[in-house]
């Protein structure tokens, strides 16, 4: 089943002359035999991806079950936005990512656009777009160093998250915010680029290409990295479509799924974009893939910085918003979130609050079912690293 | 495994020789981004209290508060809003609401105290060092989340309007009404402006849900002449409302007039649930001299009360001057019929052409009611007094104006000057102006005011619109005789007026007598002011009452005299404007109640 030849997992064959049986395929746990432990990778965990936890159950450091629990981040966006008007929504939706606030910001403003029928300004479609790949490119950095990190290389994070607060930077110039941006409203953007942004964005690309040379050299030609990753989290392709997996995690294993280009949104179709794919979707692929993708997000953005125009209205005129109302009816908006899709359902009832909004993230799948499924027959120790490969963010399991 | 990828990872320690990216707080100096969304700054002197930042925040972290150094005042509620940072999420909506564009940020980003309630502050008021910050998060003029443009209102053209006495103003249609509704913030700082207090977001939501029938009900709460109210009101609500600061108040009027045109007369009693009111009353009687609409809302109030109400007025209509000095264009007649049938349904008698102090005396009043409301306005012309104004082609303006309501003919001329700059000046003016053009086909009227346009007390519309209609309008000039050769009026001689106000702002007007202006005419009106007539209050009775300077009855907050039984109210005491002589009434309505059965409730 696993190809690569240099992985560890390559001749690997669950031993289960001992323990557990497996009846109907399934293991056969009894805990009072005290051939199993039960131990919990997080919440409080550093090799866990934010406040989650797993339940593993471990035959010597080998894992033969694993749970995905929740419950400890639950903020309750969805049904806070119930009791919002529709403006007040926005400074809450980015609240549930930090990595990559702005996917939500794009889809639920998106979302209550198309409801109301608002037709946003090309400008703001402009800004938008650049808004969205800057995210991806600090959500991507801060996955690179979570990558390394999960193999025990503390320093390639120093790196990557140091860089991320420069992009940081630049947020807080554009947008006023560093984490939060709260910058897209319904009807488009609320400000314009500051002088000479243009130029500071194009620096700091440049500054970010050298630094992933190294980033790039210590970490996919290293010893540690390959023989932890390759062949780790094998996602086999019938995997895909039955457990919903999206974005590089699909796409690894050769699958042609990117929102942005098959359905694409925003300036999209009007930049050079072309689909990343892979051919075996294990850990290691999974992190080539992400770095191509990086690459192609700062290659995005100095397209997106030379195609778009100076000046222009930014905000399609709205109603007064302490009173809107958004007609009856209901819409499902998504985008490319670097962790693959990344949706809003919501449903108007007509006044002047929303009757349901409902947030997607592809952790929902790719942290539970999927994680709970490539956790079995590894060693506890590559736990943390299988997590981070798929790029599992809780906050978007709970709303 | 092989030796590369042992190497490799090796080849990257130049890395550590690079300057570290940390910067040694507070050493190295890191401001924020001038776009920065910081701390909040509030410009005390921008900011109207008008809550809007507390209504729009989603973290209820905003409350408004009583402020030391602010007072309540017509527009600015004094208030203020105090931020709790244990709940901001610095979203800065509230920045992107605020009306006025006070509330605003600082670039700052930290703060240090080891005292919590020191989180919860007033920005503005308690001091803190980035109050003054020029930097950090400001609305952007690009995006709006409010609008501050009035949807426009149709008008006829001045061609198709100068010969006739046909209303200007159209009225906003059904979308065009709830459009403009949609602007209004429901701060209530108009509420607070209005003199009688009409509970105006109530009814702009009502037109919003186009729940017409509340709209109007809501109305009749606090004003029984809405279609009046609709057209010719003075609007201080507008002039306090938020939007006022950075674009254009709503149109409160404009919105009122639609509620009231949307009802027709005959459903008036249904919706206002008036019906059984008519033939159910109680024994007391209350008298009301004068149907201006101040005794009209005093009557409507008493009367929904049970009161057993009669109206005396002097002239053969009512109205007042709403009928008899308010020009027709702006003010139909049977607009002003139609408030007043209503309130006359409700069982209110009235008696004309008759005059108290001549055809009846408030003593027999006072003997046959129990109480009596005068509300008897102001209908005597003042005279600039200067040499030549005793001629006969010599007039008040409201004179004129009742003659013109009347029916009657009036001799206009061919040249026509007009003394004043106010809006009695301005009706007066288009009025003639009409009629000259009735008469001759051609206008020939100049109005002059002491004051320069920019300080003239008439509505800029007002100008704008006799100019339209062909009207001059010559300001600056203080008139000093006006000439008559062999007993013909010739004209206006006027000396260049330099200021109206000296500097503790009393009137005392200076003149430059070296540049002068002779304006050709062979009729001129005054129209300076109205003076009060109070002959219908006798020697006896004065005794009894106290006086301010001015020469005005004193009444107390409910508007009644010191002689208990007589109240009072309109222009004689305040305004002058229909709104106030409403409130007044109105006010007195409730008091004379107290009055009468006060002493009923309590038991
Ligand atoms: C030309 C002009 C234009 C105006 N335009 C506006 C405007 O656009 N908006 C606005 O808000 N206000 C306007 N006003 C002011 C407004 O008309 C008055 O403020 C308002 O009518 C005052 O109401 P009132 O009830 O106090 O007195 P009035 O309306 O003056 O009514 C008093 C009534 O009492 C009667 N009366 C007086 N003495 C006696 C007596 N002894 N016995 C019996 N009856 C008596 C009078 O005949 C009159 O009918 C205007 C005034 C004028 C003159
Ligand atoms: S919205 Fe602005 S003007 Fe109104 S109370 Fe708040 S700070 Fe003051
Ligand atoms: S910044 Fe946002 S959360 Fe803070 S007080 Fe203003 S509206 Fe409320």
């Amino acid at each position: 089943m696993i190809k690569n030849s240099e992985s560890k997992y390559k001749d690997y064959v669950a031993d289960r002359s001992k323990y557990p049986q497996e009846e109907d395929g399934k293991a056969i746990i009894d805990l009072d035999s005290h051939k199993f432990t039960k131990i919990w990778q997080g919440p409080q965990h550093p090799g866990v991806t934010g406040n989650m936890s797993v339940e593993l159950i471990v035959n010597g450091d080998e894992i033969v079950d694993a749970k995905t629990r929740v419950g400890y981040l639950h903020r309750g966006f969805e049904k806070l936005m119930e009791r919002r008007r529709y403006i007040q929504c926005f400074p809450i939706v980015c609240r549930i990512c930090v990595p990559e606030p702005d996917t939500n910001e794009y889809c639920v403003s998106a979302a209550m656009e198309e409801l109301a029928g608002i037709e946003i300004p090309e400008k703001a479609k402009w800004l938008r777009t650049l808004n969205l790949e800057m995210s991806r490119v600090t959500s991507f950095l801060m996955w690179a160093g979570g990558q390394a990190g999960s193999l025990g290389m503390n320093t390639i994070p120093q790196w990557t998250v140091g860089m991320r607060d420069f992009w940081l930077d630049l947020f807080e110039e554009m947008t006023g915010g560093r984490v939060y941006h709260m910058y897209m409203i319904p009807g488009g953007v609320r400000k314009d680029l500051p002088e000479g942004f243009r130029d500071r964005v194009r620096a700091q690309i440049i500054q970010t290409k050298e630094l992933l040379v190294d980033v790039e050299r210590s970490f996919f030609n290293n010893a540690i990295v390959k023989s932890r990753l390759i062949g780790l989290g094998h996602i086999p392709k019938e995997m895909i479509s039955e457990y919903g997996i999206t974005g590089p995690n699909a796409r690894a294993c050769g699958v042609e799924n990117d929102i942005r280009i098959t359905n694409p949104y925003l300036k999209y179709p009007e930049l050079e974009l072309e689909m990343i794919t892979g051919t075996e979707s294990d850990a290691y692929e999974r992190a080539k893939l992400r770095y191509r993708e990086l690459h192609q997000s700062l290659n995005l953005i100095s397209q997106i910085l030379d195609k778009m125009p100076e000046g222009g209205e930014i905000q399609a005129k709205l109603p007064n918003v302490l009173h809107w109302k958004i007609p009856a009816g209901q819409t499902y908006k998504r985008a490319e979130s670097t962790r693959g899709e990344h949706g809003f359902y919501m449903v108007s009832d007509g006044t002047k609050y929303p009757r349901r909004i409902y947030a997607r993230g592809a952790s929902y799948t790719h942290a539970i079912s999927v994680l709970e499924k490539l956790a079995c027959n590894i060693t506890i120790s590559d736990l943390a690293a299988l997590m981070v490969s798929l790029h599992t963010c809780p906050p978007e399991i709970e709303r | 495994m092989n030796l590369k990828d042992i190497i490799t990872p090796l080849t990257v320690w130049k890395q550590a020789a690079k300057e570290p990216w940390t910067i040694k707080n507070p050493l190295t100096e890191r401001p924020g981004a001038d776009n920065y969304r910081g701390f909040h700054q509030n410009d005390f002197d921008k900011c109207i209290g008008c809550g809007s930042c507390e209504e729009i925040c989603q973290n209820a972290a905003i409350d408004l508060v009583q402020v030391e150094g602010q007072e309540s005042k017509d527009g600015n509620s004094g208030l203020r809003p105090k931020i709790d940072y244990g709940r901001c999420c610095w979203c800065a909506l509230c920045v992107d609401i605020c009306p006025t564009g006070a509330l605003t940020m600082s670039n700052e980003y930290t703060w240090i105290s080891d005292n919590p309630d020191d989180f919860r502050f007033v920005p503005g008021s308690d001091k803190t060092k980035w109050q003054n910050d020029e930097k950090g998060y400001k609305r952007d003029e690009k995006i709006a989340l409010l609008d501050f443009d009035r949807i426009d209102m149709d008008e006829l053209h001045p061609e198709n309007r100068d010969k006739s006495f046909i209303e200007i103003v159209k009225g906003y249609n059904k979308e065009q009404a709830i459009k403009e509704a949609d602007r209004c913030l429901e701060c209530g700082l108009c509420t607070a402006t209005c003199p009688a207090h009409m509970d105006i977001p109530a009814y702009i939501a009502a037109i919003r849900e186009d729940d017409i029938d509340n709209a109007f009900r809501i109305l009749y709460e606090t004003n029984p002449l809405p279609e009046i109210c609709g057209r010719i009101c003075t609007h201080r609500c507008e002039d306090a409302c938020a939007l006022h600061h950075n674009g254009e108040a709503l149109a409160i009027r404009w919105l009122k007039r639609y509620i009231a045109d949307q009802i027709p007369a005959e459903k008036y009693a249904e919706v206002l649930g008036t019906k059984h009111l008519a033939d159910d009353k109680l024994d007391q009687k209350v008298a009301i001299i004068g149907a201006g609409p101040s005794g009209l809302s005093a009557a409507y109030y008493l009367a929904i009360m049970g009161y057993q109400v009669k109206i005396f007025e002097a002239l053969p209509h009512s109205g007042g001057m709403m009928r008899y000095g308010i020009p027709e264009y702006r003010l139909p007649y049977d607009q002003i019929d139609k408030d007043i049938d209503y309130i006359m349904s409700l069982g209110v008698e009235i008696q004309f052409n008759t005059r108290i102090g001549k055809d009846i005396t408030i003593d027999q009043l006072h003997a046959d009611f129990d109480s009596v409301y005068a509300g008897t306005g102001l209908h005597l012309g003042r005279s600039t007094r200067i040499q030549g104004s005793d001629h006969d082609k010599v007039y008040f303006a409201t004179d004129l104006l009742r003659e013109v309501a009347l029916g009657h003919e009036i001799d206009v001329a061919k040249k026509i000057v007009v003394i004043g700059g106010g809006n009695v000046a301005m009706d007066i003016t288009r009025t003639l102006a009409r009629l000259q053009n009735q008469a001759y086909g051609k206008v020939d009227v100049v109005a002059t005011s002491l004051e320069t346009e920019d300080i003239m007390p008439a509505d800029r519309e007002e100008i704008v619109e006799a100019r339209e209609e062909k009207a001059i309008i010559d300001p600056g000039w203080g008139p000093k005789e006006i000439e008559i050769k062999n007993e013909q009026l010739k004209g206006l001689h006027a000396v260049r007026c330099l200021s109206v106000f000296d500097e503790t702002g009393s009137f005392s007007p200076k003149f430059d007598e070296n540049q002068k202006k002779f304006f050709e005419a062979d009729m001129i009106v005054e129209s300076i002011g109205q003076g009060m007539d109070l002959s219908y209050i006798s020697e006896e009775l004065k005794v009894g009452l106290k006086f301010d300077p001015r020469g005005r009855i004193k009444v107390n907050e409910d508007f009644q005299s010191d002689l208990k039984w007589l109240f009072i109210g309109g222009d004689i005491i305040q305004g002058p404007d229909v709104i106030h002589g409403i409130a007044n009434g109105h006010i007195a309505a409730k008091a004379i109640d107290k009055y009468l059965n006060g002493n009923k409730e309590k038991s």
